[in-house]
This record gives C-alpha cells, sequence and structure tokens, in this order.
C-alpha cells in the first residue's frame, strides 16, 4: 500500500475519509458493495477502536452481514478499501485471518462431530498441533458451560448451546479482533442473557468486537458505540447516550389523577418546558430543558396549580426511538425478503 | 504446500469420523453396491449375452465404475451442506489453504469408494467372478478405479459449489452420471447398442476405463487404451480441480 500524505489545507470536504485510521482495529472507508441491481452497502465509513465494542445496528436486509463478509475477507468490496488489525482486506488475506474470529447468525459447527471435536478440528485448522488444539477446546467448553457435553454429537445441542458452541469456535486462536454476526438472533431470551454475559467477559479481556444486531437493547447494552445502519448507508454513529440525545433529551411524564387536568397541567408545567407537550388519557410528557431538579421543579408548579398527580417520572428515550426517528421505520421489523 | 496437506488430513479425518454415525451414508456404501450387483447378475443377466467369459465377470468392473463415479457424490451433497450451514463461512475466515477443504472431502470420498469396493469385490466373489491375471494386473486395476473415482470426486466438488441446493446437485449429478455409465460397455457389450449410442460409447471415457479393468481382471481382450484410461483421469483431475477451487474461493454461503 502506498502511503498517502493528506494535504489537508487544500483537500476537498470528502478526501480525508478516504484516509483509513491506522490506529483503530477496525478501519473502513468508502466501502460499497452491490449484488446485481441491489445496492447492499453504499459508501460504508467505520472506525472500531482497539478493545471497544461497536455495534452495528439495523433491520434485516439493512446490509451488516454484507460488511462483516468483506471485513472478514469472504467477499471483496466493489470499491473502497479497510483494514482489521492493521491489515488490508484486499491483499492481506491470508495474515488478517489469523488474527480474528468470526461467529455467525447460523451457528457454523459440524453437528456430526461432538463439541470437542469441533474445537479441535478448528484449532488445528489454525495451525496448532492436535494436543494443543484440544486442550484450548477443553479450556474453551469449560469457558462456555459445555463440559458436560464435550463429548456428544452437536445434533444433541439445544439452540443456545450451539451458538456457544459457535463463539467458542471464534476464540480458538484468541484473536484480538472478533466478528458476532447476530450472536443472539433465534435465542430464547434467558440464553440471550447467557450469551450476552459471555460476550462482555470476552470484551473485559481486551478483545476488539464488532457486533451485529437487530436488537436495541443488545446494541445498548453491550455496545461501546453504535452505527445504525439502513438500506446500505450508515444513517448515525455515536454513544448510544449521543444517540439519544439526537433525538431530543429527557422527557417528563407525568400522570394525572384527573385527565380532565390535562390542560392546567401544561399552564403550570409551561416554564420548564423545552418543546410541544404532548398529551394523552391523563399523561402529560414534555421535553424538560434540565435534568437537575425537574421534577422537584414540576411537582412544586403541579402542586401551586391545584393539579393532582398520580405518578411522575424522567425518561431517557430509548434506542427505538432513535431509529424510529433516523428512519422513520422501527429496527425489528420484519422484513420483505 | 505443507499446510495444504496437513489441513486436508484435518478435513478429511472430520469427514471420515462422521460416517459411522450416519448409518443413512453407511447403508449407501455398503448395502446398496451389493443389491445393484445382485439385481443385474440375476435380473438382467440372463438376457445379456457377451462375448467369452460369464455375464459375472463381465458385469463386476461395469458395476465398480459405475458406484465410484457415484461415490463422488457424498462430496457434492457434503459440500452443498457445509455452504447452507455456514461452515464454508467458516472455513474461509480461517487461516487455511484453500483447496484443503475440497482436498479433504475428495481424500475421504477414496476411503469410503475403497469400502464399497471391496464389498463388491467380495459379493462378486460369491456370485461366480474371478481374477484371472496376475497380482500386478490386479493391483493396477484398483489404482485406475480409485484414482478415477477420486478424479470425478472432484467433478462433484465442482457441481456441488455450483448449484443451490442439495435436492438440485442431487438431479444435477445423476443427470450427469447415468448416461455416462448407461451409454457404455459397463453394463452390455457396445457392439449391442444402435450406431449413435455405440459411437458415444467408443469415445466415453467410462467404456475406456471398463475395458482396460475388464483386461486388467479377468484378462478378456482389450484394445489396448490402458495408458487413455490413466490420461483421462489425469485430465479430469487438471481440469476440474482448479474450476472447483476457484469456485470455492468465490463461494459465499448463504
Amino acid at each position: 500500500m502506498s502511503v498517502v500524505v493528506p494535504d489537508v489545507e487544500n483537500a476537498a470536504p470528502g478526501a480525508a475519509r478516504a484516509m483509513l485510521n491506522t490506529d483503530a482495529a477496525i478501519s473502513a472507508r468508502g466501502i460499497s458493495k452491490s449484488f446485481g441491481e441491489v445496492r447492499a452497502l453504499i459508501e460504508v465509513d467505520l472506525d472500531v477502536a482497539r478493545g471497544t465494542v461497536l455495534g452495528l445496528l439495523g433491520p434485516n436486509g439493512a446490509g451488516k452481514t454484507t460488511l462483516v463478509r468483506i471485513l472478514t475477507t469472504l467477499l471483496r468490496p466493489d470499491s473502497g478499501s479497510a483494514q482489521v488489525a492493521g491489515l488490508d482486506v484486499l491483499g492481506q488475506e491470508a495474515r488478517l485471518r489469523e488474527r480474528i474470529g468470526l461467529a455467525g447468525q447460523y451457528a457454523a459447527v459440524d453437528e456430526n462431530l461432538t463439541g470437542l471435536e469441533n474445537l479441535t478440528m478448528v484449532g488445528r485448522l489454525y495451525g496448532s498441533r492436535r494436543s494443543a488444539a484440544r486442550v484450548r477446546g477443553q479450556e474453551l467448553l469449560g469457558q462456555f458451560d459445555l463440559v458436560d457435553a464435550a463429548n456428544r454429537s452437536v445434533k444433541t445441542y439445544s439452540g443456545g448451546m450451539r451458538r456457544r458452541l459457535d463463539l467458542a469456535a471464534a476464540l480458538v486462536a484468541k484473536p484480538p479482533v472478533l466478528f458476532l454476526d447476530e450472536p443472539t438472533t433465534g435465542l430464547d431470551p434467558r440464553s440471550r442473557l447467557d450469551l450476552w454475559d459471555v460476550i462482555e467477559t470476552l470484551v473485559s479481556e481486551g478483545a476488539t468486537v464488532l457486533l451485529t444486531t437487530q436488537y436495541m437493547d443488545e446494541a445498548d447494552r453491550l455496545a461501546d458505540r453504535i452505527s445504525v445502519i439502513d438500506h446500505g448507508r450508515v444513517i448515525a454513529e455515536g454513544t448510544s447516550d449521543e444517540l439519544k440525545d439526537r433525538v431530543g433529551g429527557e422527557r417528563l411524564e407525568v400522570h394525572l389523577e384527573d385527565s380532565s387536568q390535562a390542560e392546567a397541567a401544561v399552564r403550570a408545567l409551561a416554564p420548564m418546558c423545552g418543546d410541544e407537550p404532548a398529551m394523552s388519557d391523563g399523561l402529560v410528557r414534555i421535553g424538560v430543558r434540565q435534568r437537575g431538579g425537574a421534577i422537584i421543579e414540576a411537582v412544586r408548579l403541579l402542586d401551586e396549580a391545584d393539579v393532582g398527580v398520580d405518578d411522575i417520572a424522567l425518561r431517557r428515550p430509548t434506542l427505538d426511538d432513535v431509529f424510529l426517528a433516523l428512519t422513520g421505520h422501527a429496527a425489528e421489523e420484519e422484513s420483505l425478503e | 504446500m505443507r499446510r495444504l496437506l496437513s489441513d486436508t488430513l484435518v478435513v478429511t479425518e472430520r469427514n471420515l469420523i462422521r460416517l459411522p454415525r450416519a448409518p443413512e451414508l453407511l447403508i449407501a456404501f455398503t448395502i446398496q453396491p451389493i443389491m445393484f450387483v445382485l439385481l443385474f447378475r440375476y435380473v438382467f443377466g440372463g438376457a445379456i449375452r457377451v462375448p467369452g467369459g460369464s455375464y459375472a465377470e463381465f458385469l463386476l468392473p461395469g458395476i465398480i465404475v459405475q458406484n465410484i463415479a457415484f461415490g463422488g457424490f457424498v462430496t457434492a451433497l457434503g459440500l452443498n451442506e457445509d455452504m447452507q450451514k455456514g461452515l464454508i463461512d467458516r472455513f474461509r475466515s480461517l487461516p487455511m489453504s484453500r483447496a484443503a477443504v475440497l482436498a479433504g472431502r475428495t481424500s475421504a470420498d477414496v476411503f469410503t469408494n475403497g469400502l464399497s469396493m471391496t464389498i463388491l469385490i467380495v459379493t462378486g466373489l460369491v456370485i461366480g467372478f474371478s481374477f484371472q491375471t496376475s497380482a500386478l494386473h490386479v493391483i493396477v486395476g484398483l489404482v485406475l478405479a480409485l484414482t478415477f473415482g477420486y478424479a470425478f470426486s472432484w467433478v462433484f466438488a465442482f457441481l456441488g459449489l455450483l448449484v443451490k441446493t442439495p435436492e438440485a446437485a442431487n438431479s444435477v449429478g445423476f443427470l450427469a452420471v447415468f448416461p455416462l455409465t448407461f451409454i457404455s460397455s459397463a453394463f452390455v457389450p457396445g457392439q449391442s447398442l444402435p450406431t449413435p449410442l455405440r459411437q458415444f460409447a467408443d469415445v466415453n471415457p467410462f467404456t475406456i476405463i471398463v475395458n482396460e479393468l475388464r483386461w486388467l481382471w479377468t484378462g478378456q481382450h482389450s484394445p489396448d487404451q490402458l495408458w487413455q484410461a490413466f490420461a483421462w483421469v489425469v485430465f479430469i483431475l487438471v481440469v476440474f480441480s482448479p474450476l472447483a477451487v476457484h469456485r470455492y474461493r468465490r463461494t459465499a454461503s448463504r
């Protein structure tokens, strides 16, 4: 790769975007990919700092898996460039593959082998000797609570167990960069929580993770930063809090004892109100200018106006609100494909 | 190169340890060939006249070659299944040799082909087949059959990666293998075929391989095409293994 010295003074606004961030564990610039007429990815930029989790959030068919495939060298982009662990996805594929682990939305394990045989096979394909691969496999089975099932054929595993084994297979070589493509899609709530714990432990040990998901709560809980992707474009990027702030700040929700007092309540709260209040059925919602003291202030104002309050709470906008505001549709809707 | 060998070994082992755990596959390798030998020998055998020797002697090389050609189906179906289940994605994300997944499949086929060939020969010996040549001839014949099967497994590897579903792999495979084996000298003497079919049969590699196996094992008259038989094996390998590997590199699981 040639070294490009950016001419910062004279650069056009778009030119700086072409530079990969070489400090990041994952960096992509201007990645586009089409399948026939379908534009799966359009000029996608992405950076994941070392030791952090990026949540790639979007509905089915948004392009999440295509991006993961490109970053893991399974697919070549039509244009753009990307580096993972400092290695180019085009040209340094072989060395790059030694530094990544991939766990997919299909549990990619061999059903006819036992859990231990699966992990030993993957270890040997990373270049370990059989004995070393077995030891590592046993260690991982312990870590993923699969010791009892180690010598059972994977056919007999539950969905959650398969996902754990799949994740274990991605970790065999202790890769510094992990790609988790919808790791909990299709799992029951209990297995999902288990898997979240496992992922959190991994991250606390220093791995860099790119996690794709269509679940808000998953991104909210696991990701340091979130990129929202829809129809092949990254439409927003930031921490969960930053994204929520884009939709507006805190919202004060007041449940009234008597719904006919709604007008009075809105008048009373007008001095602290940030935007248009919303009223429905004894529930008054207003955006507040300041979080500090908002509840006390509100209760005082309402009390002075003789408005009876049943319940009052400050609520942060959820990522669902964010997604709806950004795209005009919910993230978890069923796709039409 | 060392990487290719060691990775191939790992994948071969993977494909072989699953065998005893998949009873339906074992039936395909053991009972099915026996059934075919018995059906041909006792249903058609009485009606088919062959030059010199018995039908059992005529039949066995033919049915062995047919069986071995079908042996590659395991590769086609297996690769297709690996694709559907995302295993190919996993393999392709590993720092392993690009050809090893396919080479491991086709090598595993050599073992299963060896197994069904053994069963076929034992069955043949029971119904009246016998080797009538030197040990060297017999061994060259075994090598020819197994290497032909290996080469044909690469055809199936390419096919398995080309089509979308195991069902499609199945029907395309049958469409290719059935005419090739039946319009040949595998089950009936080439002379008994109508002219257009005979012309096809004469140049069909299956005819050449089967004729040479007959010569190597029972000493029946041969048009002396042994080098041609091995040339076909090399030709199929040289054409289809790069095609299959190329296809594998660009394949993404669905």
